[in-house]
């Protein structure tokens, strides 16, 4: 599921405007949004970060705040080494490519990032897209095509639902993470068509994770071929971090992994990484690859280092286990409902009774100088509202304590323990 | 098989969504009279996909707004000799 604030993963069906203004369409979302300001909110879905200290802190209007709602896994924002990649990539190659992967925009760095992921992952093929969003869009709606079939589960990230919408394939949505049902699915799919299972390691809504063992099977037993998007799980799941697929042992029954460098790599950018034998041709039949400008050295540069450092970030992730773990727990202790029974990734969400009380809790923790993600319908499974808290390996033991306090004293005021 | 009878066993799956208990007709739309949200959308394909051991695609779905729209739609997927 996507960070999407006011809009569901799935695209929205959407009722024609009566006449004229283009824009009536959107009256609800408008209606919705001052609802909520009218509550006398600060407005969760604007808040700007006037300076950033480190991966973990910031001035957010004016405060110090912790932050416990990126993306930033494993710290490597502040990384010294990429720092300076980037900085040297900066000086020897400029400020941008000013052109596609295809045409002029391949420079030294982005082959250099491409072998970065292929060792990473120990795959043969590695593309890089400018984005993880693009990565999803562009892989899903080339390789399957009209009369191929796309088995997904219901709580794909919107990136996944566009790339099916693109592309021409009949998509065949499944509950969430229940085994059968894609079973049931991919059983009745009619002989001879090509069918793609799309699946994620972590989902990033409530933080749990797929069953891929058991789903990977299915897929291979009724012939599909498996994309796994491990946005959620890069650097700190699986013995050398590669994701939720190298924890369940199915690395090598998954045709295709999709990441990003906006998580946990520290920078933006996405990757598709396969050993399927024609995997190169994608770069000329893929159009969200060739048709836009490529990342900036600096971009990629930072990128590579990063992946690399990743490689032997064993300490890290270890730390980031023991954070995710520590503040689950005590979440937990505290009287809070969450989102999963134990920690499985990074994400800890925290399920609030409604988004009235959610929006109050959110705006209690921001100003004890906490910022958290507050999701809510439609972006939300079963339409909850939640407060999603993403550690990073550089809070330190005592930041958690800290976090913890915050919440018990804002989960009181507001009346939520 | 006729279609009366794929009709019946429809609205034998649709009872436990209509909630309401609005009265189905030919004309009766699923977002705007019986106001199925996505999910409820998604369970309720399921349920009639397990019942007919067909799948109905997103893309199919998205041509069918009616309820004589979906009877028709699964009427033709039949297998068992509709
Ligand atoms: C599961 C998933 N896939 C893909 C993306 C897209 O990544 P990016 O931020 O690189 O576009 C995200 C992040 O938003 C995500 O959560």
């Amino acid at each position: 599921m996507s960070e999407g604030v006011m809009q569901a993963d799935q695209p929205p069906v959407i009722e024609a405007a009566p006449a004229g203004d283009l824009f009536a369409k959107f009256d609800g979302v408008i209606a919705m949004r001052e609802g909520l300001l009218k509550a006398g909110q600060e407005d969760p879905f604007s808040l700007v970060m006037e300076q950033v200290l480190s991966p973990t802190r910031a001035i957010c209007n004016g405060r110090e705040t912790i932050l416990l709602g990126t993306y930033n896994y494993m710290g490597m924002t502040f990384d010294p080494d990429v720092i300076a990649a980037g900085k040297q990539a900066l000086a020897d190659f400029g400020t941008g490519t000013t052109g596609s992967r295809v045409l002029n925009g391949t420079y030294q760095g982005h082959r250099e990032c491409e072998d970065a992921l292929r060792e990473f992952y120990g795959m043969d093929h590695a593309m890089v897209f400018s984005t993880g969003y693009q990565a999803n869009l562009g892989i899903i709606s080339t390789i399957a095509g009209k009369g191929d079939y796309i088995v997904l589960d219901i709580d794909s990230h919107a990136s996944i639902w566009d790339g099916c919408a693109l592309g021409n394939a009949e998509v065949v949505p499944f509950r969430h993470n229940d085994i059968d049902a894609m079973e049931k699915r991919l059983k009745r799919i009619p002989e001879g068509a090509g069918k793609l299972v799309i699946l994620e390691g972590v989902y990033s809504m409530l933080g749990d994770i797929a069953p891929l063992k058991e789903m990977v099977a299915i897929a291979r037993k009724h012939g599909a071929m498996v994309l796994v998007d491990e946005a959620h799980s890069m650097g700190f799941i699986g013995e050398n971090g590669r994701g939720v697929a190298e924890d369940a042992g199915v690395m090598d029954d998954v045709d295709f992994i999709i990441g990003t460098f906006s998580k946990s790599v520290g920078t933006v950018g996405g990757f598709c990484v396969s050993n399927h034998p024609k995997f190169e041709i994608m770069r000329l039949v893929c159009r969200p690859y060739v048709f836009t400008a490529s990342l900036p050295p600096s971009v990629v540069a930072t990128a590579a280092t990063s992946i690399r450092k990743l490689m032997d970030g064993a300490d890290k992730r270890a730390h980031l286990w023991k954070n995710s773990r520590r503040l689950h727990g005590g979440l937990k202790a505290l009287g809070f409902e969450l989102g999963t029974a134990k920690a499985l990734s990074a994400i800890v969400a925290v399920i609030m009774p409604d988004l009235e009380k959610g929006a109050a809790m959110w705006q209690a923790l921001l100003h004890e100088g906490l910022y958290v993600n507050l999701a809510r319908p439609p972006a939300t499974p079963a339409n909850m509202t939640l407060l999603r808290c993403s550690l990073c390996a550089e809070h330190s033991d005592a930041e958690v304590e800290t976090i913890l306090g915050m919440f018990e004293r804002a989960g009181k005021a507001v009346g939520i323990i | 098989m006729d279609r009366a009878e794929t009709d019946r066993r429809i609205r034998e799956q649709l009872e436990p969504f209509n909630s309401k208990r609005i009265a189905v007709a030919e004309g009766t739309s699923f977002a705007g009279d019986l106001e199925f949200d996505s999910l409820t959308v998604m369970d309720f394909v399921a349920a009639i996909e397990d019942e007919f051991d067909i799948i109905i695609s997103m893309n199919q779905q998205a041509e069918i707004e009616t309820w004589a729209q979906l009877v028709d739609a699964v009427h033709a997927m039949r297998k068992d000799g509709a």
